[in-house]
């Protein structure tokens, strides 16, 4: 910004720009962290004292129009069990269609098919998969029941699998390729190169995207909305209606009861916890990764 | 093939492997290709069978579906235009309020931002999209909605002259409302996104700009935005695909009245909200259940279309880097997490 001698200064009216536009792009930051800001603090100011008001973990919501409306312990329970079930489904396909496209498929046409479709899912909105389901599995009582927790843990499987498949190429891709031409130059097969050289030295990486995933899913409603339904009482049968936390959100917002609506406040700033813990967890373990 | 004297029975060299210790490798081999193909079995399956669930209600409604205005369950007539009219303002809301200051945020982090701030500035930014849209859904109704009801009602009225934006009465729960809390859903992804184009612009150009004597401004105007302008519409296009499709948040503001409001602060109705509140009411009326189905396709293939145009945009302005992008998470800790 100094001029040099010689050069003539930047006009003022120039300098003047600069700074005006600089500074608007500033107030814009500060203006997109508001909301993020303003959330935050609700959600400690209306759900901190549902947090701290007796049997809000350990007891189950009840229909009850008066008194106590209950806490959020089967909403928890139910959420980690389909969340639990999705990545138990996800993560493992998402990393071996991941394999494929790096050790395998590569640059070839079909892994290129592959790849743009796994990018069209990313963008598919939540709530077709819990549509899709819903066609497929609800209204055929597949299982014998119409609504049922696994039904949803397929849903959000769905909904993770392409985060899990983008972040896991990503990370396969950095593995140097000759770290693998050097066990294949010892005579490995491709399948120990994969166990023994890829897999282990991309684990960190993995994890991360596959926690990122996990929080992903874990704040989904839509897809939930459609497959799992909602029952209040706490049940540990993935082939019934559960009760997860979203979907309890979602089904007090609704209520007249100041009581209910504020469960949904602290239901809130539990499951954006439970969201924060796993984004947490995945940036510390990218983190120490980099730092190795 | 192989140089021949060492060979050993079975007619193979001795560098060869046997049959069977190769068995593992071609399991290996066709079950992760067989996984592969399983997504776009899935994707296929899915739009085969949604065709067929719609096919009561495209028989019956036919094209009125999408530009009838009349939305009657009770009377079984199911003219979609305001569902989709609703998605449409909705996103188009979200896009002006939010595509803005996503991308001035993005501009703002990659190169205007002191160095220490960069990190934690791009991290309260993606944090934005860790916030379940259940969770904006109720900060908006209890928070966002009657807090600016009285904003909305002064604006109405002090400039009624103005087609669509005054004239009418607020109601509490309309498309603006809707779309701003949509601008706010899409931020984090459209931001992260133009951060990871922008980090992408040479140096050089930057430098040459600055050379000639530009302003930082002026070298942002110059160099940087033209380069990343690209990558930046395919971001934008991406969040619309958002926009469009999101379901929670959007049913709890936008008022659910299956009408086309005259201005932005009525209340309306979206293709999403309306499959999310009806379908249990529905399920034992094939037709209105088709209907929404139907519905649901007509979304499927808005998005699909948004997001095909998206990543065309992102694909050429990204060039040889391939962006790891698309789930705004995946995005680490800003330019510098990307893929080294």
């Amino acid at each position: 910004m100094s001029a040099v001698s010689g050069l003539p200064a930047v006009s003022a009216r120039r300098r003047r720009t600069d700074r005006v536009m600089r500074g608007l792009l500033g107030a814009a930051t500060c203006l997109a962290l508001v909301p993020l800001i303003l959330i935050i603090y609700y959600l400690l100011h209306k759900g901190l004292g549902e947090w701290t008001s007796g049997g809000f973990f350990t007891t189950d919501p009840n229909g009850n129009f008066f008194g106590n409306p209950g806490g959020i312990r089967s909403a928890i329970l139910g959420t980690l069990e389909i969340v639990g079930l999705a990545s138990v489904i996800s993560i493992p396909i998402g990393i071996g269609v991941a394999l494929y496209l790096t050790e395998y498929g590569r640059d070839s046409r079909f892994a290129n098919v592959i790849r743009y479709f796994v990018d069209v899912m990313t963008g598919v909105p939540s709530i077709m998969f819990g549509l899709f389901i819903y066609i497929v599995l609800v209204i055929s009582h597949t299982g014998g029941s119409g609504f049922a927790g696994w039904k949803g843990s397929i849903a959000l499987s769905l909904l993770m699998l392409p985060i899990v498949i983008r972040s896991a190429e990503v990370v396969l891709l950095l593995v140097p390729s000759s770290l693998r031409e050097a066990a294949l130059a010892l005579g490995a097969p491709r399948w120990q190169v994969i166990r023994r050289v890829v897999l282990p030295t991309a684990t960190p990486g993995l994890v991360t995207g596959s926690l990122l995933a996990i929080a992903r899913g874990m704040g989904e409603t839509a897809p939930l909305l459609f497959t799992v339904s909602l029952v209040f009482g706490l049940t540990g049968n993935l082939n019934a209606q559960m009760n997860t936390l979203p979907i309890q959100i979602f089904n007090d917002i609704t209520s007249p009861r100041n009581a209910v609506v504020n469960r949904a406040w602290g239901a809130g700033l539990t499951l954006v916890a439970l969201v924060l813990i796993f984004n947490l967890i995945a940036r510390a373990v990218a983190r120490r990764s980099r730092m190795a | 093939m192989a140089a021949s004297a060492t060979t050993v029975p079975g007619d193979r060299s001795l560098v060869e492997r046997s049959p069977g210790r190769r068995l593992p490798d071609q399991v290996l081999r066709w079950g992760l290709t067989s996984l592969a193909t399983l997504i776009l079995i899935i994707i296929g399956y899915f739009f085969v069978r949604l065709i067929g669930q719609s096919g009561t209600a495209i028989s019956h409604s036919g094209l009125s579906f999408v530009f009838g205005n009349d939305w009657d369950p009770a009377h079984n007539v199911f003219h979609g235009a305001a569902l989709i009219v609703g998605t449409l303002i909705t996103s188009a809301i979200a896009m002006i309020i939010g595509v803005p200051v996503a991308v001035a945020t993005a501009v703002f982090i990659v190169e205007s931002c002191p160095r220490r701030l960069r990190g934690p500035v791009s991290i309260l930014v993606d944090l934005l999209a860790a916030v379940p849209s259940v969770v904006y859904g109720l900060w908006g109704v209890f928070v966002l909605a009657p807090k600016l009801l009285p904003a909305e009602k002064w604006f109405a009225s002090t400039f009624s002259f103005i087609p669509w934006l005054g004239g009418g009465t607020p109601v509490l729960y309309n498309y603006f409302i809707a779309g701003l809390i949509l601008a706010i859903m899409i931020l984090p992804i459209v931001s992260a996104i133009s951060r990871e184009v922008i980090a992408t612009v040479p140096q050089e150009n930057k430098e040459a700009a600055l050379a000639l004597g530009a302003t930082r401004w002026e070298m942002i105007r110059m160099a940087v935005l033209p380069y990343s302008r690209p990558g930046i519409v395919g971001g934008a296009m991406l969040g619309m695909g958002r926009a469009l499709g999101e379901t929670i948040a959007v049913v709890l503001l936008i008022g659910n009245a299956p009408t086309i409001g005259n201005h932005i602060f009525a209340q309306g109705y979206s293709l999403a909200a309306v499959i999310a509140n009806e379908f249990n009411e529905a399920a034992n009326t094939p037709l209105w259940a088709s209907s929404l189905f139907y519905a649901g396709l007509v979304l499927f293939i808005l998005t699909l279309l948004v997001n095909i145009v998206a990543r065309y945009f992102i694909s050429r302005g990204s060039r040889g880097t391939r962006g790891t992008g698309a789930t705004g998470m995946t995005i680490a800790s800003g330019p510098a997490g990307g893929q080294g």
